[in-house]
């Protein structure tokens, strides 16, 4: 299997799932029947008990309560969603967001993740071609005869699997 | 008894002493081949001997802190603080690990126990196990040295002693609480094994592989350990905690969870080194890291750097743990540029498509992995040093950046053992991959058109998202594993004449560690497809008076009685709950709620009716202060059995691997 094959492998399954994700995120609409919901989740109960207001279960909590009110009145008041979670932000602190906001410092929370994944795959799929190009390639499998390459994936599996040395 | 575990704990102190320093002494005089009075040789055995005794005396010192719990000693701070009278025996053991004293105890304990098995076993390479042995001695002279100096267990009560106890937390007071530490523990102290062996065999230029060998059985069962920790914690948080999770990516869970990501991916690419001779830079630092990060879950736990409701003992040990680490990692540096050239790589990947790369893929993710719940974990610290603003790392912010990535790697999973060594075709690319591929888009559609969604009421949601792409991924690669389970069941069946069961057996005999891995994958795909339930997850909380009715799914809840109990070690509120599916009364449910008569500290006990589709989860909230009725909140979890039946597999599958591989006949001949 050349490398141009094997790139453009890759390149078709790439686009075929990024069709895909495109295609589910796109059948959303715009309706936002279950914000209440979805906003407890995205907010912190205060009263210190590091838990998502919406699945706060003290009996009686002294904060819970009236942030549910308070975030019930916000959307039938129609504020939209950035509008409640920055009003909920001015009066609690940072800390009433259940996730970093996407702008300044906290920019950074939700980049670092991706920017370390992205650049240890990009580095690593770097090296093992330099690696691979490196190494004397093996004579291609795509010409021989389909006979001889099922008896050698029959002897490979039938001597592979009496060794103990993992997978 | 306290001067008797204070004693023990002291004379333990001294002999770890002398057995890393008589030890280290031995192994340098070995090296250089220096003349000295003794015989290194008989240096060295006596040091392994103060290793042994040692444990005895930890051992004594454990022995001591619980029979003063059970003795009910109140002069002993500790017990003052972590027991009472009419605290029932078995949580009284507990008390040996509720606070920072007793954890740390048991911390020193554990490690004396590995020790000991360790020394025992000398004689498999005497060199090697005088290595490791002298290192698990300076790990140990640092717990030794804490709880002597820093957090002593056995420090007396001032002034006059009570008559009874705090009492345990009331949290701890779970039957799962009396095994999910120890379990925890093993994990965490066993990863201390593989590391002084890495580090022992880095420092004498070990040749070969064979210390991986060792190791092995070592580092499987220590991360056996650590993964039924792990679940055995989810399974209390779910059924404790009454807040209808098991995961809630609190500090001191992701402290757990870290060292396992690391501990894996060692256990994956170890295997690389042992085929093909490479990554062993990456192996070491991988065994290095994942023990610092076991003592990096201690500090977070115990120093209180992050704000967390597992936090139990809090103190000011910080800086001992830091400075250890220090201390530890400066070594760890020091004696891989000492002795980088013996790690030098045998070979390099042919290929990116090959089983290679895919171990060096699921090494990355789960590294990635690690760093995300690391960095998780740390940024609200960095956030508050650099910009004076602390935030909160939430669910939210781990679903949107975690969840992707744990879906990659189950891919990886289904894609690795589909792959050859060193390199493949397209065309065999296409034979191995065609079958799980159809089954994951069977997968996808079916569950679309169940009514598994990306969207809801309209809008994009991306839980339902994640487990759309979840239990398709998981088709797929469940379906790889069954796939080359049953071809080389189908060779074997050929090759005996037995049938294909028959065959898949003796399969797994002749590579116990390849298919016990397969068996424990098939486990990881159930316990995602459990987790992946989490996004259907229905609630329903109402104020229930007697024949008040609750519907939630296909269950009717009706209040029969609502009534109070009283023990000697704490009070309960509980209503009775008939519930009935289709009109007829199936099953009773009690939720309760407890308040603890020393503490006066609410409990809550869950009542969960499991079955393999869904939980039902049902919590007394308490009653309201105004009607006195009372609260009633019910979740309906789907496949959360899953999740503990995944792990049910994913144990047998690390014992099969644990078990040694029976050659076949021939083989067995010709050797």
């Amino acid at each position: 299997m050349g490398a141009s094959a094997r790139f453009g492998f890759w390149m078709k399954a790439l686009q075929a799932t990024a069709v895909a994700v495109v295609v589910c995120f796109s059948l959303g609409a715009t309706d936002a029947g279950t914000r209440y919901n979805t906003l407890n989740h995205h907010l912190m109960c205060t009263c210190g008990c590091a838990e998502i207001l919406g699945e706060c279960n003290h009996v009686g909590c002294p904060n819970s309560t009236g942030e549910l009110k308070e975030l019930r009145a916000a959307i039938d008041e129609g504020k939209t969603d950035q509008q409640i979670m920055d009003v909920f932000e001015a009066k609690y602190g940072a800390v009433v967001l259940a996730a970093p906001t996407a702008k300044g410092f906290d920019l950074v929370a939700w980049i670092a993740p991706f920017a370390v994944f992205a650049a240890a795959m990009l580095g690593t799929v770097l090296l093992v071609r330099r690696w691979s190009a490196g190494t004397p390639q093996l004579a291609s499998t795509e010409d021989v005869d389909p006979a001889v390459t099922a008896l050698r994936e029959k002897i490979r599996r039938e001597t592979d699997t009496g060794n103990d040395g993992g997978y | 008894m306290a001067t008797f575990g204070s004693l023990s704990l002291l004379i333990a102190l001294a002999l770890a002493a002398y057995n890393l320093l008589a030890g280290a002494l031995a192994l340098r005089l070995l090296a250089t081949g220096q003349p000295a009075r003794i015989s290194p040789e008989r240096l060295a055995e006596t040091a392994r001997r103060a290793g042994i005794a040692g444990f005895a005396a930890v051992t004594a010192a454990a022995f001591a802190l619980v029979w003063s719990v059970f003795a009910n000693d109140f002069s002993i701070t500790y017990i003052m603080e972590h027991s009472n009278r009419a605290l029932p025996g078995a949580y009284k053991f507990s008390a040996l690990w509720s606070g920072q004293e007793g954890s740390l105890l048991l911390w020193a304990w554990l490690l004396g126990i590995y020790g000991f098995v360790l020394r025992l076993r000398h004689k498999t390479d005497v060199r090697l196990y005088a290595f490791a042995g002298v290192i698990l001695a300076g790990i140990q002279v640092f717990f030794l040295a804490v709880l002597n100096f820093a957090a002593p267990p056995f420090a007396l009560m001032k002034g006059a002693i009570p008559e009874d106890g705090n009492g345990l937390n009331p949290l701890l007071q779970y039957p799962e609480m009396v095994i999910h530490p120890p379990m925890l523990y093993l994990g965490y102290v066993g990863f201390s094994v593989p590391f002084a062996f890495a580090l022992g065999a880095l420092m004498m230029r070990y040749p070969g592989e064979k210390w991986i060998k060792i190791t092995r059985v070592w580092t499987l069962v220590t991360w056996l350990f650590l993964t039924c920790g792990i679940f055995l914690g989810m399974h209390w948080a779910y059924a404790v905690l009454g807040w209808g999770g098991y995961w809630g990516w609190d500090p001191v869970e992701n402290a757990s969870f870290m060292p396992w990501q690391t501990g894996t991916a060692f256990l994956h690419s170890v295997m690389m080194q042992e085929k093909k001779g490479m990554m062993k830079s990456w192996n070491v630092w991988l065994i290095f890291s994942t023990f610092l990060l076991t003592l990096l879950g201690t500090l977070l736990t115990r120093a209180g750097l992050v704000s967390s409701v597992h936090a139990f003992a809090q103190s000011s040990i910080g800086t001992w743990f830091v400075a250890f680490m220090v201390i530890v990692l400066a070594v760890c540096i020091f004696t891989y540029i000492l002795q980088r050239r013996h790690l030098k790589t045998e070979h390099h990947l042919e290929s990116l498509v090959s089983r290679e790369s895919s171990f060096l893929f699921n090494n990355l993710v789960l590294l990635t992995a690690c760093f995300v719940i690391l960095w998780g974990t740390l940024f609200p610290i960095l956030s508050e040093y650099v910009v004076g603003n602390k935030v909160t790392m939430g669910a939210p912010w781990y679903n949107a950046v975690a969840v992707p990535i744990g879906i990659f790697l189950l891919f990886l999973t289904g894609v690795g053992p589909l792959l050859p060594w060193r390199s493949t075709s397209m065309r065999a690319i296409k034979r191995n991959f065609v079958a799980p591929v159809i089954a994951l888009w069977v997968t996808a559609i079916v569950c679309l058109l169940a009514g598994d969604r990306p969207w809801k009421d309209g809008a994009f949601d991306a839980g339902n998202f994640y487990a759309l792409v979840a239990f398709a991924v998981s088709a797929g690669v469940f379906t790889a594993i069954v796939m080359e389970f049953m071809r080389g069941a189908a060779v074997i069946a050929k090759q005996t004449g037995r049938n294909l069961l028959v065959g898949a057996w003796l399969l797994t005999r002749r590579n116990t560690r390849r298919y016990g891995g397969y068996i424990i994958h098939i486990g990881v795909v159930i316990v995602v497809i459990g987790l992946a339930g989490a996004a259907f997850n229905r609630t329903n909380e109402s104020e229930m008076a007697l024949h008040d009715k609750m519907t939630i799914g296909p269950y009717t809840l009706e209040c029969v009685g609502a009534t109070q109990d009283t023990n000697p070690n704490y009070d309960s509120q509980y209503a009775l709950l008939d519930v009935s599916k289709g009109g007829k009364v199936q099953f009773q449910m009690a939720p309760e709620k407890r308040v603890y008569t020393v503490s006066m500290q609410p409990q809550t006990m869950v009542a969960i009716h499991s079955v393999p589709s869904w939980d039902l989860y049902v919590v007394y909230e308490g009653s309201n202060p105004d009607t006195g009725q009372p609260i009633i909140k019910a979740f309906l979890n789907p496949l959360v059995g899953w999740i503990w039946a995944g792990l049910v597999i994913l144990v047998f599958g690390t014992l099969v691997a644990l078990v040694p591989s029976q050659l076949p006949a021939a083989q067995k001949g010709g050797q």
